[in-house]
């Protein structure tokens, strides 16, 4: 039998590590841009756009991410497209974010005080005008401690791409248990990988929400 | 001809009848003052001429010109009626001047060059040329307030409407918002304004309209309004013992 030092299960798993990295930073931008577009149609004061919005944003928030990602994976088979795993986490999670970042920046958009619209409107400025100078640069302050925040999630919710045969940092540890039989260790290890990305992340949110916030009094 | 002409509002909000038919005739250059108890409608009807309230029945004209309701007449309209509200509304994240700049930029098309122009002209018109640069957080509320008055200017509006402008200040900050409305009414600005300014109406109005339950009440000269109330109503408003 082969013998794995600790640096073998170390080294494997950050090299897998770097796919979580890249996943996450994919979908989240991903997610970022579609969660704009639907931000927008939720947002308009049109009754079409809203309900598909909201339609869109119910079903990402109402059904497990597994479920997404099984869908995303093996739907297309039924139409005789093999998609490869990575295609399937990216889609999926990538709809996933957009969906749950298009809830929290409407959040940031209603959070602007009405008299705002209302002294846009009557300067006579257009909607998407009042949306561009008015609106969003307000919403954006608030809205970036909550995004950062988010990407945690994000950076959490990979590991569920493990199932569908995605390699990242869960897969990886599974593997090399397989290889092991140490899980404790090599679980261990994966745990304080995510807890190395994701800790970060969190503190950096909450110093930005501080400082914005301190900001924002100031004016 | 009236400046603006209001003919047979009617307002509900679901069953609640809030302006229930206003007729308002006013001229150019003229000042009004919207008096009477809250609910009265007398905000509604304001913010019923700048668009911001959409009404069932009846009609406004400005400048001899029916305002239409969909968002390309609302901002035809917009641009011949300012509003000042009593939050003032000013956009914290930009300074006095931007906030100024902005409409003449975005719904004329000016050059930056020329907006600041002119912001700087209207900052100077309320007695706050040095403050192009600060923020609205960093101004009292009575600066505040008369930047967005310069705000309103700068669109050169034919009228503006007031919305209780001076109720969010502490009482000193009150005088230097009015006298800038002094100067206004002065160089034959068309004013209406709600307010509950009693001396204000008195020294500077030219009509008082007295809202009452969704309708106007009484109407009248200062004089007339404060020296013979016609009404128990506007006696009881006004707190003159009935005779």
């Amino acid at each position: 039998m082969m013998n794995f030092s600790t640096w073998d299960i170390i080294h494997n798993l950050l090299l897998a590590a770097r796919w979580t990295v890249a996943l996450s930073l994919a979908a989240f931008f991903g997610g970022g841009m579609m969660g704009a577009l639907i931000l927008f149609l939720r947002v308009v004061p049109n009754r079409i756009a809203g309900l598909v919005a909201r339609f869109y944003i119910e079903v990402f928030q109402g059904t497990p991410l597994l479920m997404q990602l099984f869908l995303a994976f093996f739907a297309p088979a039924l139409f005789g497209m093999n998609v490869p795993a990575w295609v399937a986490a990216f889609a999926a999670l990538t709809l996933w974010t957009a969906a749950f970042l298009a809830e929290i920046w409407r959040g940031c958009v209603e959070a602007i005080p009405k008299g705002q619209w209302e002294a846009a409107s009557s300067l006579a400025l257009p909607y998407i005008a009042q949306l561009r100078y008015i609106v969003l640069p307000q919403a954006l302050r608030i809205a970036v401690a909550p995004t950062v925040g988010f990407l945690v999630q994000v950076v959490k919710g990979t590991a569920l791409t493990s199932i569908i045969g995605f390699v990242e940092l869960s897969k990886a540890g599974t593997i090399i248990t397989n290889a092991t039989f140490e899980p404790f260790t090599v679980y261990g290890c994966v745990a304080l990988m995510y807890f190395a990305l994701c800790w970060p992340i969190s503190q950096s949110s909450r110093w930005l929400e501080r400082r914005l916030n301190a900001a924002h009094q100031a004016h | 001809m009236p400046l603006i002409k209001l003919t047979n509002l009617h307002k509900s909000y679901g069953n609640h009848e809030v302006l229930k038919g206003i007729s308002l005739d006013i001229a150019a250059g003229e000042v009004i003052a919207l008096i009477g108890k809250s609910g009265s409608g007398k905000s509604t009807l304001l913010r019923c001429v700048n668009g911001l309230e959409s009404f069932q029945k009846g009609s406004i004209d400005v400048g001899g010109q029916p305002a239409l309701t969909n968002a390309a007449g609302l901002r035809i309209l917009r641009q011949k009626v300012g509003m000042i509200f009593q939050q003032f509304n000013l956009f914290p994240h930009m300074t006095a001047g931007r906030n100024v700049m902005l409409a003449p930029m975005v719904v004329k098309q000016m050059s930056a060059g020329q907006a600041e122009e002119i912001a700087r002209k209207m900052l100077d018109r309320v007695g706050l040329g040095t403050r192009f640069d600060s923020y609205p957080g960093q101004m009292s509320g009575g600066q505040q307030q008369r930047v967005a008055i310069a705000r309103a200017l700068a669109m050169e509006p034919l009228a503006l409407l007031c919305d209780e402008i001076t109720s969010a200040l502490d009482p000193e900050l009150v005088s230097e918002v009015l006298a800038v409305m002094r100067d206004l009414a002065g160089q034959g600005m068309t004013l209406v304004m709600v307010t509950h300014e009693m001396r204000f109406a008195r020294d500077v109005c030219h009509r008082l309209v007295f809202m009452h339950q969704g309708q106007i009440h009484e109407i009248g000269s200062p004089e007339h309004i404060f020296a013979a109330p016609q009404t128990p109503e506007l006696r009881q408003f006004l707190g003159v013992e009935a005779a």
